[in-house]
């Protein structure tokens, strides 16, 4: 009998932190942000129901356009980190030695420890007006005046990219790592192509990690804000810039609740398409 | 293709330059920022005008170094305070979760691992600014109905804290629940079934085969708190931490002591990183 009241003692022990943490602080601050983007305060001290913030939204055009803008460069981001960054996950884990991997792995961590902050920083200074690349290039003579590089889409997406592909090899190495070379060799010797290889069994088999990265990297991506707001220039349209300005700037809440809401839901949803399409569940993409 | 298949020379030559550029773009900045945080002039941008160490002592009218900065000494401290609440926490509660989840058979247990999961797909900004709102009316509804001013529901450091937690105890949960995967579920049957209360087997048997797992974790949780700025820039008080102060920095009034901090963060990260790859490569 002790036995089964220490199970259900250790029970709440456990439960009870686990469900303060995600009541307070999930659960409930969701459920506020969602009233407060449909509250505005009336004259009188009191709160009234309005479809005014979401109404901002939509009839302008810069607000919607942000989001739309966003939203293609968070896919474009996610798309592009999966590219640059295939080739190096597949090189440590299937094509150089083990000896030199372990070593070369941890270089890729640093920059993601190191923070987003320091490494914007560091892209600042390259390519700046007297920035490395800059002032080589005039070095050598090529150019004569700097090329604007700061402050554009150009740095910002060098930028994004940066902090973010991390987060897509990571996942890509640790579903590689337990692909069975002897697959590939068996497709080689029965004489299939390399292109054949790579679309029929090493991208199939690394669909998990692709989506776990791709989901990681676009969330990051959707919802930054220092490298939109440092590397991109006043010009960049980004959609946490606008929260940002709703809360810390024009202190109007309730509109940058909806923005906030709506951030939320679209990215949900996209997320949402890309696990269906890929056949994913999202319990597998935290493992 | 791989290390047992032949590949052509060009093929080889072709994919290990691309390796290469890799390598050059992942170090580059950080590289840059290394450098010229000895570089003996007032601006953060090149030419190299010699080397220096005034932005890490000097105390002159024209230069602060780093160590002469109050505050950013000061932020640094606060980041470290912040980053070292927020791990504990989440450690205690991540592992928590972990045990909940892995061992334990309850009513709507898929609705709550759902539910912590979910800071994985909610974007920081999000959390920050739900988190602000949410402790905005609660602590000026306890204000009204009784009176109370409850200081921690305000921006401050306290808030910041939560808010961190909020999302650094899915990683514990995470870490320390892929180690729970590989335990012998036996060793604790054997432990209650000699007499051993289910909270006994968890701290003599359990926690004991986690603490690698748990360590880790907590340092995990330590360097996402110490490096993030998204959640925390809502939630802020009157004390910045290091990310928030070197984004106004960075924005408004960049010196090379900004290198100099960053250098500060490359070389401990590094060694950290060093001492974490030798000790996996000993076990």
């Amino acid at each position: 009998m002790k036995n089964t009241e220490g199970f259900n003692f250790t029970f709440y022990l456990l439960i009870v932190p686990v469900l303060l943490w995600l009541i307070l602080l999930i659960v409930l601050p969701h459920i506020d942000l969602f009233i407060s983007s449909f509250q505005v305060d009336s004259d009188t001290g009191g709160k009234i129901f309005t479809f005014e913030h979401y109404a901002t939204f939509f009839k302008n055009k810069i607000y919607w356009l942000t989001f739309v803008n966003t939203a293609a460069y968070a896919i474009g981001i996610t798309v592009l980190s999966f590219i640059v960054t295939f080739p190096v996950a597949f090189y440590l884990t299937k094509v150089i030695s083990k000896k030199y991997s372990g070593f070369l792995t941890l270089l890729l961590l640093i920059p993601i420890w190191v923070g987003e902050l320091v490494t914007v920083y560091g892209w600042m200074i390259i390519l700046g007006d007297h920035g490395i690349i800059n002032e080589f290039l005039m070095y050598t003579g090529l150019i004569d005046k700097p090329i604007k590089m700061l402050y554009s889409n150009f740095s910002m997406v060098v930028g994004l990219l940066y902090f973010s592909m991390l987060f897509m090899i990571v996942p890509v190495m640790s579903t590689l790592e337990s692909l069975d070379d002897s697959l590939i060799e068996a497709a080689s010797d029965l004489g299939a192509s390399k292109w054949t290889i790579f679309t029929k069994i090493i991208i199939p088999y690394s669909m998990p990690g692709i989506t776990s990265g791709g989901i990681i990297v676009f969330m990051l991506v959707i919802g930054d804000f220092v490298v939109p707001d440092i590397l991109g220039g006043k010009s960049s349209l980004w959609f946490t810039e606008q929260i940002y300005n709703e809360f810390l700037s024009t202190f109007n809440w309730g509109e940058g609740a909806a923005f906030g809401f709506l951030l939320l839901v679209i990215s949900s949803f996209i997320i949402w398409i890309a696990l269906k399409l890929t056949g994913q569940k999202l319990e597998r993409v935290g493992s | 293709m791989i290390r047992s298949l032949p590949n052509s020379p060009l093929y080889k030559y072709t994919y290990r330059f691309y390796i290469v550029c890799f390598f050059i773009f992942l170090i580059i900045p950080l590289v840059t920022i290394s450098v010229l945080a000895f570089n003996n002039s007032d601006f953060i941008a090149l030419p190299w005008k010699g080397f220096t160490l005034d932005w890490f002592f000097a105390n002159t009218d024209q230069r602060t170094g780093l160590f002469a900065d109050e505050d950013l000494i000061q932020s640094i401290v606060t980041s470290i305070k912040t980053a070292f609440y927020v791990a504990t926490i989440s450690t205690i509660v991540g592992t928590a979760a972990a045990l909940l989840f892995e061992e334990e058979q309850f009513r709507f247990k898929s609705l709550l691992y759902f539910l912590a999961l979910s800071p994985l797909v909610i974007p920081g900004v999000i959390l920050g600014i739900s988190i602000l709102i949410s402790s905005t009316l609660l602590g000026s509804y306890l204000e009204e109905k009784f009176g109370w001013s409850v200081e921690f529901l305000s921006p401050s450091f306290w808030l910041v804290v939560l808010g961190q937690f909020s999302f650094c105890a899915t990683y514990v949960m995470l870490l320390v629940g892929a180690r729970l995967k590989k335990f012998d579920r036996s060793l604790e049957e054997a432990a209650l079934s000699l007499k051993a209360t289910r909270l006994e087997s968890i701290w003599y048997i359990t926690i004991p085969f986690l603490r690698p797992a748990i360590i880790g974790a907590f340092v995990v949780a330590f360097l996402i708190s110490f490096s993030n700025f998204n959640t925390t820039i809502f939630l802020i008080g009157s004390d910045p931490t290091l990310p928030v102060d070197l984004f106004s920095r960075i924005k408004y009034s960049s010196t090379p002591v900004l290198n100099a901090v960053s250098f500060l963060i490359v070389v401990v990260i590094t060694v950290v990183a060093l001492i974490n790859l030798f000790i996996s490569r000993k076990n």
